[in-house]
């Protein structure tokens, strides 16, 4: 690893480039930052591929881009069914959410659950979930920036990698108060961009080398991994260990496959585009993007483990995560190990900068908007809030990542899904679909998913019980799994639907009759700012 | 929501083209949105417990679980362009009409008499 440490100079160069870049980007696309609209929402003035790519930049994080790739060098087959949840699950936002969410919201999740429920109860759990996500995923994505630091600058003491991480929680900061949406956008766009182009260009020159034969890349895989290799092609690797691994992955799946569309971070990009049909274009650009990246991510993983190895993998600083920057080094040398690895720092830029926005929308409009100030506040006083959440979430994040470096908490990142699948979807399903959903369900099941999944990781064995677990010396694992989804996301359903029917209070059939009908129509949806 | 006077949504709602707007919406995505999750659960169970089938060999080192993996992408992007072509064919124009006439006509529908569509 001795040429990943040398060339530290030229990713930090390539990265400040980056930086530059999409500063400027950020600074031009910040002269309009006038209204609400246009803070939260970039004015809604995206483009279907923009925001499309904006959406793939968003969800196509370090975890997925290094994750991936890395459980594919190992574990084979098991990295590459992980990959298929997280396409699978596009077509729930696609046919079921993002459309019907434009139409009738503003900003957040709560602006649609509000519509026909009682305003200030709804509003408040749904900022609750939303915040709880919001705080997972960040967690999961500045505590995996102390790791990238060892791997792709050479960075190993806690306290340069701790200053590495401020250093990128003030990045971010920084886009998102001066930029808004506006400049988180452009910022995932570009980032977006590079990061397709890089793995493509690496995919096709894993497939040159391999007569753009799979079959034979599979094959050197074989070779290359000796004695074990074999298995490689075959599921079971990761999740066939046992049959507690096994449900285990059944119930990473369901959450997977429901809890994409029910992302907080996600679901506010729908409110970037002018119209419902230009969402409907974006999550098709973002399908396209998405998956593409997914079957690149085939490719080099099954590249990876045939030029690099998994054992040299396994060894190297950052383990799993090394495999994409090693093939990288392998492939083009210096240069596009630091063209990958500035990729991976704006993957955590971008991430989080999306990230903190939300969760500052969600803060400012629902809790301070609607529910402090009882909607007696004017925009430019809850854009003045936003902001000010939104240094107070960097700090956080900054706080939080550091302390968390070095922890095992790969498990936050399939927590944020299983609460966002468990709290959020079925509300969102509910509210669009089902003439009966009152109040009192939506409160249950949000608070009920929220708190179901959250209390069984508690008890799982990622928090204790194992010699993995966050806190190994103790034992209180009761539950088995350390997914929750497959008990969190039914019971939540269950839940709403219960919830409603002991509500004896009836909710207004004129409001439902106007959900209805703009849901589907976009009559008086909210519409683009004109500058 | 617009300033101008409200239009009567559940009369919209009850009215021919938006209850035929809405049953062309759900016959279309309710079932596929069941045969899409049918069809992932079922690949996901087989790669969990069926290792044994998942590991034939079709062609080469092609096995039946890569075959069914790489399927679930060509179905995801089939299932994609077909719901857009659907919503530009059979949806698109049908909600334009319906908003349209809530939206051009609901200021002056209030100021005529009734209001009644």
């Amino acid at each position: 690893m001795k040429g990943l440490q040398d060339s530290s100079w030229l990713n930090i160069t390539i990265f400040a480039v980056f930086v530059a870049i999409t500063l400027v980007i950020v600074l031009r696309a910040s002269k309009n930052n006038k209204t609400a609209a246009d803070y939260y929402a970039g004015g809604r003035s995206f483009k279907g591929w923009q925001n499309g790519t904006a959406i793939a930049g968003d969800y196509l994080s370090a975890a997925s881009f290094l994750g991936i790739t890395g459980a594919i060098a190992i574990n084979g087959y098991d990295g590459f069914l992980y990959s298929i949840g997280f396409l699978v699950a596009w077509l729930v936002a696609l046919l079921l959410v993002a459309e019907l969410l434009r139409n009738t919201g503003k900003f957040t999740m709560a602006d649609v659950l509000a519509f026909r429920l009682r305003e200030r109860p709804v509003r408040i759990a749904a900022a609750t979930s939303t915040l709880a996500v919001c705080f997972f995923y960040l967690l999961a994505q500045m505590s995996g920036a102390g790791g990238l630091v060892a791997l792709l600058l050479g960075i190993s003491t806690w306290t340069g990698q701790a200053v590495v991480i401020a250093v990128v929680g003030a990045l971010m900061i920084m886009y998102v108060l001066i930029g808004g949406m506006k400049g988180t956008t452009w910022v995932q766009i570009v980032k977006a961009f590079l990061l397709v182009i890089g793995a493509a260009a690496m995919t096709v020159m894993v497939l040159a080398m391999n007569g753009f034969d799979l079959s034979r890349l599979l094959g050197s895989a074989v070779e290359a991994g000796g004695k074990t290799g074999a298995a490689l092609l075959s599921p079971g690797l990761q999740y066939g260990l046992s049959d507690t691994t096994k449900l285990d992955f059944l119930s990473l799946g369901l959450a997977l496959v429901l809890g994409t569309a029910a992302l907080p971070h996600v679901l506010m990009r729908f409110y970037t585009v002018p119209t419902a049909k230009e969402a409907r274009k974006s999550v098709v650009w973002a399908i396209w993007l998405i998956g593409a990246f997914y079957l690149f991510t085939l490719v080099l993983g099954y590249g990876a483990a045939a030029l690099v190895g998994a054992a040299t993998i396994k060894k190297a600083p950052g383990g799993v995560n090394s495999a994409a920057p090693l093939l990288a080094f392998q492939l083009g040398g210096p240069l596009l190990l630091g063209f990958i690895a500035a990729v991976a720092f704006a993957t955590i830029l971008a991430v989080v900068a999306g990230l903190t926005i939300t969760a500052a929308a969600s803060f400012a409009h629902d809790i301070y908007a609607n529910v402090l100030a009882k909607g007696k506040t004017t925009p430019a006083a809850e854009v003045k809030v936003a902001r000010r959440t939104v240094v107070v979430i960097g700090i956080l994040a900054v706080v939080g990542g550091i302390f968390a470096n070095g922890q095992n908490v790969a498990f936050l990142v399939a927590l944020a899904f299983a609460v966002a699948a468990s709290a959020n979807l079925p509300t969102i399903l509910y509210s669009l679909f089902w003439k009966k959903f009152t109040t009192r369900g939506a409160l249950w099941s949000i608070y009920g998913g929220l708190a179901s999944a959250i209390i069984l990781i508690a008890l799982s064995p990622v928090v204790s019980g194992a010699k993995t677990s966050m806190i190994p010396g103790a034992n209180f694992a009761v539950f088995p799994l350390s997914n929750p989804g497959i008990v969190s996301i039914p019971l939540a359903f269950l839940l709403g639907w219960l919830g409603s029917q002991l509500d004896r209070r009836v909710e207004d059939p004129a409001k439902r009759a106007e959900m209805e009908v703009r849901s589907l129509t976009g009559a008086g949806a909210e519409k683009a700012v004109q500058h | 929501m617009s300033k101008e006077a409200h239009p009567d949504f559940q009369l919209v709602q009850a009215s021919p083209e938006f209850t035929e707007l809405r049953r062309r919406h759900r016959s279309f995505v309710f079932p596929l949105a069941a045969a899409f999750l049918i069809w992932y659960f079922a690949y996901v169970l087989l790669a969990d417990y069926a290792h044994d089938f998942m590991s034939i060999k079709v062609a080469g080192n092609i096995t039946v679980g890569l075959v069914l993996g790489l399927l679930q992408f060509v179905s995801t992007f089939a299932i994609t362009a077909w719901y857009v072509s659907y919503s530009n064919r059979r949806l698109d124009a049908a909600a334009e009409a319906i908003r349209a006439e809530i939206e051009d006509r609901a200021p002056a529908r209030a100021a005529a008499e009734g209001g009644a569509e």
